[in-house]
C-alpha cells in the first residue's frame, strides 16, 4: 500500500473524458513521475489529488484517509504541498516573511487570530525561516521582495516554502518549465538533495525526459486520461508503447 | 518600547504629540484676524471630526489595505455605531462608555453578517454586495425602521435620532433640574467642556470631548500598529498578495479576512459611537453611499497600507472641506479687491463654483490629482518631498520598498 492510492478516478469535463480509469500508487519516500504528452490529463489527476478537482467517480487516498471533497487547505494540512508550473510565491512579501508564511501554518494550523504579537520576536517560527533560507542558499536575499526575485530563484523560494511544512508528499507541477538550462540543472540539484536528506515522497509531473531520467524511480505514463504503462525509468525508455503514444512513433525501436 | 520597534515607536509619539498639541497646530493665526476665520482650525468639533474620522479611516485600512477587499459600505457601522450609541444616551443615562461600547459591539456583529455574505466573494464583486448591503441599510433606518407613528420606531427616519426630555435614561436624569437635556459626560466631564487659554492675541481651546477622542485614537492608532506588525497582519497581506498560494499553504482564507472585516467593522462603529458622544444625534445621512465613498477617499488620499496614512488622509479631508465651504464670494471679492473691477468679477465667477456649496468640485479635483501623480497618496508625497530635501531623489522605488520591508523585518524591543 502506497502513500498516495488513486483508484478509478474518472473526470469529464462536458464531452471530454479527461480522465478515464486512472489507477495509480506512489510508494512511501520514493519519487514517482508522471509523463505524458499534453492533453493526456497529467494536470487534471494532479488538480483531483489537491482538492482543486473533485473527481467524478473513485477514490483518492493519502495515508490511508480520504482526500475527496476536502479543501486544499485541509489537504495540505494533511501533508500534501504542491509546486506550481509558475512558482506561486507572495510577490509583495519579501523572502524572509514568504518562508514565515508556511511556518506558521505548520505550527498554528490554518487559521490563528495572533494580532497583538510582533511576528519577529517569535524565536521559533524565525528560527526555522532562517534555516530554511540557509538551506535553500537564499540568506542574502532575505529582504528582497520575491516578486523581483530571478525565476530560478522564485522557484527556490516556492520549493522551500514547501519543505518548510515539513511535507509528506511533495508534489511538483513542471519545476523547470520556463527555466534556463542552468536553472534546470540547479533544480535537478536541489531535487535531489532533498530526496537524499529527506524522509519525503516526491510525486512529479514533467515534460523534460532528462529532469524526470534524473531523478525518478517509478514512472507513470499517461495517455488520454489513462495510464499505459507503470515501470522503472530503464524500462519506460525502451518501451514500445510509450514511444508510440509519447513520440507519436509507429514502429517499435 | 510598547513592542513597538524604533521607527515605528517614534510615529507613534509623532502622532501622540500632534494630537496633544493639535489645538495650537491649527490655530496659527490670532483670533479675529481675516486669516484665522478662514484657516484656523483648532474648533472643537472639527478637531473632534479630525481624531474620529481618523478611527474610522485606520480601521478601514485594516481592511482594504493589508487585504485589498475594498469595502464600498463602511458607512454602514458608522451609522450603526451612532444609533447605537444614541440609543445608550436615551435609555442608559448620558455616560459616554456605555454607548462607544455597545457602538462597538453592534457594529461588530453586523460587520460579522454583512462580512460573512459579502467575503464570499472578492473584487468588485464583494465592493458592489458591500455598497448593497450599506445601501440597503440606509433605506431602512431612513423609512421602514424609523416610522415616527410605529411602536417601533429605531432610527426615527429622516429626523434622525436625538434625545427627548421624556426619555428614561434610568441611570441618570431625565431632564436636569433647569428642565432641559442632560449633556454626554464621561464620568462628570461634560464633553462640551472647554478650557480657553489666550496668549496675547491668540486664543486656544481645549476640549474634553476632543481629548476623550484623541486618546482613543491613540489607542485605536497603536494597535493597528501592532496588527500591521503581527503574524496575523503578515497574513492579511498574503490575501492581497496570493490566495492561491495560500490555500495551498494550509491557510484558509475565510476567517482571515472575516476577522479583519470585523475588526474594521468595529473601528467604525467606534467612530459612529464617538460622533453621537460629542453630538448626540444620528442621522441616517451617514450611511448613505456618498459617506462610505468618502471613507474610501480619505484612505487613498493618505496612503492605503500605510500606518500613518488614514490620519493625514482623514485630516486634509476635512480641513479643507471645512476652508472650501466657508469661503463665499463675499471672502473672493474681499480677497481678489486689489483688481480692477472687471478682472474681479470675472475671477469671482470662474471660482465661485469651485468654493461654498462646490466644495465637492475641488475635493474632488485634488483626489484626482493625487490619484494620477501620487498613487501612493500623501505619504508617497511626504517621502517624495523627504528624498528631494534630504538628498539622492534618484533613489528608486525598489529601494524604498526594501528599505520598508527591513524595517517591517526588524524585531520590536
Amino acid at each position: 500500500m502506497g502513500i498516495l492510492e488513486v483508484k478509478n478516478v474518472g473526470k469529464r469535463f462536458g464531452g471530454l473524458q479527461a480522465l478515464g480509469d486512472v489507477n495509480l500508487s506512489i510508494a512511501e519516500n520514493s519519487v514517482h513521475a508522471i509523463i505524458g504528452p499534453n492533453g493526456a490529463g497529467k494536470s487534471t489527476l494532479l488538480n483531483c489529488l489537491v482538492g482543486k478537482l473533485i473527481p467524478d467517480t473513485g477514490s483518492v487516498l493519502f495515508d490511508g484517509q480520504s482526500v475527496l471533497g476536502r479543501k486544499p487547505y485541509e489537504i495540505n494540512q494533511m501533508g500534501i504541498s504542491r509546486v506550481f508550473q509558475t512558482p506561486e510565491i507572495f510577490g509583495d512579501l519579501t523572502v524572509m516573511e514568504n518562508m514565515m508564511i508556511p511556518c506558521f501554518a505548520k505550527r498554528d494550523g490554518s487559521f490563528g487570530l495572533n494580532a497583538m504579537t510582533n511576528m519577529l520576536n517569535d524565536r521559533d517560527i524565525v528560527n526555522r525561516a532562517e534555516h530554511m533560507l540557509e538551506e535553500m542558499n537564499m540568506v542574502d536575499k532575505r529582504h528582497m521582495h520575491s516578486a523581483s526575485l530571478s525565476r530560478g530563484d522564485k522557484r527556490r523560494l516556492e520549493i522551500g516554502m514547501c519543505l518548510s511544512q515539513e511535507p509528506r508528499l511533495l508534489l511538483l507541477d513542471e519545476p523547470t518549465a520556463g527555466m534556463a538550462r542552468a536553472d534546470t540543472n540547479n533544480t535537478i540539484d536541489l531535487l535531489k538533495q532533498i530526496k537524499d536528506e529527506r524522509d519525503i515522497t516526491i510525486a512529479i509531473i514533467e515534460h523534460d525526459m532528462h529532469v524526470v531520467f534524473s531523478l525518478a524511480e517509478r514512472i507513470t505514463v499517461l495517455a488520454q486520461g489513462t495510464p499505459l504503462v507503470e515501470d522503472t525509468p530503464d524500462n519506460i525508455k525502451g518501451h514500445p508503447k510509450v514511444r508510440e503514444a509519447y513520440l507519436g512513433e509507429t514502429q517499435a525501436a | 518600547m510598547l513592542g513597538l520597534t524604533k521607527k515605528d515607536f517614534t510615529l507613534f509619539m509623532v502622532v501622540l504629540a500632534m494630537v496633544a498639541l493639535a489645538p495650537f497646530i491649527l490655530n496659527p493665526f490670532p483670533q479675529g484676524s481675516s486669516l484665522a476665520q478662514m484657516f484656523n482650525a483648532g474648533y472643537p468639533d472639527l478637531m473632534q471630526r479630525f481624531v474620529i474620522f481618523g478611527i474610522l479611516v485606520i480601521g478601514f485600512n485594516i481592511l482594504f489595505g493589508l487585504t485589498g477587499y475594498l469595502s464600498f459600505g463602511h458607512a454602514a457601522f458608522l451609522g450603526v455605531g451612532s444609533y447605537s450609541a444614541v440609543w445608550m444616551f436615551k435609555l442608559l443615562g448620558m455616560n459616554v462608555i456605555p454607548g462607544i461600547l455597545l457602538s462597538m459591539v453592534v457594529a461588530g456583529i453586523f460587520a460579522l453578517a454583512i462580512g460573512y455574505v459579502s467575503l464570499r466573494r472578492s473584487g468588485i464583486y464583494f465592493s458592489i454586495l458591500t455598497l448593497a448591503f450599506a445601501q440597503m441599510s440606509y433605506n431602512l433606518a431612513y423609512s421602514v425602521l424609523g416610522n415616527p407613528t410605529s411602536n417601533f420606531n429605531l432610527t426615527n427616519g429622516e429626523t434622525g435620532l436625538q434625545l427627548l426630555l421624556t426619555d428614561p435614561r434610568v441611570l441618570g436624569q431625565s431632564t436636569t433640574a433647569d428642565g432641559s437635556l442632560p449633556v454626554t459626560n464621561f464620568f462628570g466631564i461634560a464633553m462640551r467642556d472647554s478650557y480657553e487659554l489666550r496668549l496675547g492675541d491668540w486664543l486656544f481651546t481645549f476640549n474634553a470631548g476632543y481629548y476623550l477622542c484623541g486618546i482613543i485614537m491613540l489607542i485605536s492608532f497603536y494597535i493597528s500598529i501592532r496588527i500591521f506588525r503581527s503574524p496575523f497582519g503578515m497574513m492579511l497581506r498574503a490575501v492581497k498578495s496570493n490566495q492561491q498560494r495560500m490555500n495551498y499553504t494550509g491557510l484558509n482564507t475565510k476567517p482571515y479576512t472575516l476577522a479583519a472585516f470585523v475588526i474594521s467593522g468595529i473601528y467604525a462603529g467606534l467612530a459612529g459611537g464617538l460622533l453621537s458622544s460629542m453630538d448626540p444625534l444620528a442621522g441616517a445621512e451617514r450611511m448613505h453611499w456618498t459617506a462610505s465613498g468618502e471613507i474610501v477617499i480619505m484612505a487613498i488620499l493618505g496612503g492605503v497600507g500605510t500606518l500613518i496614512g488614514p490620519i493625514l488622509g482623514a485630516g486634509f479631508n476635512e480641513y479643507f472641506k471645512n476652508i472650501l465651504s466657508k469661503i463665499n464670494d463675499g471672502v473672493l471679492h474681499q480677497w481678489l479687491g486689489f483688481l480692477p473691477d472687471g478682472v474681479e468679477d470675472f475671477l469671482v465667477t470662474i471660482i465661485h463654483p469651485f468654493v461654498g456649496k462646490g466644495w465637492h468640485l475641488t475635493l474632488g479635483l485634488l483626489f484626482m490629482v493625487v490619484i494620477i501623480f501620487l498613487p501612493g497618496g500623501l505619504v508617497e508625497g511626504g517621502k517624495r518631498l523627504g528624498r528631494m530635501i534630504f538628498g539622492n531623489p534618484k533613489r528608486s522605488t525598489a529601494e524604498a520598498e526594501a528599505d520598508a520591508a527591513e524595517q517591517r523585518n526588524t524585531a520590536a524591543e
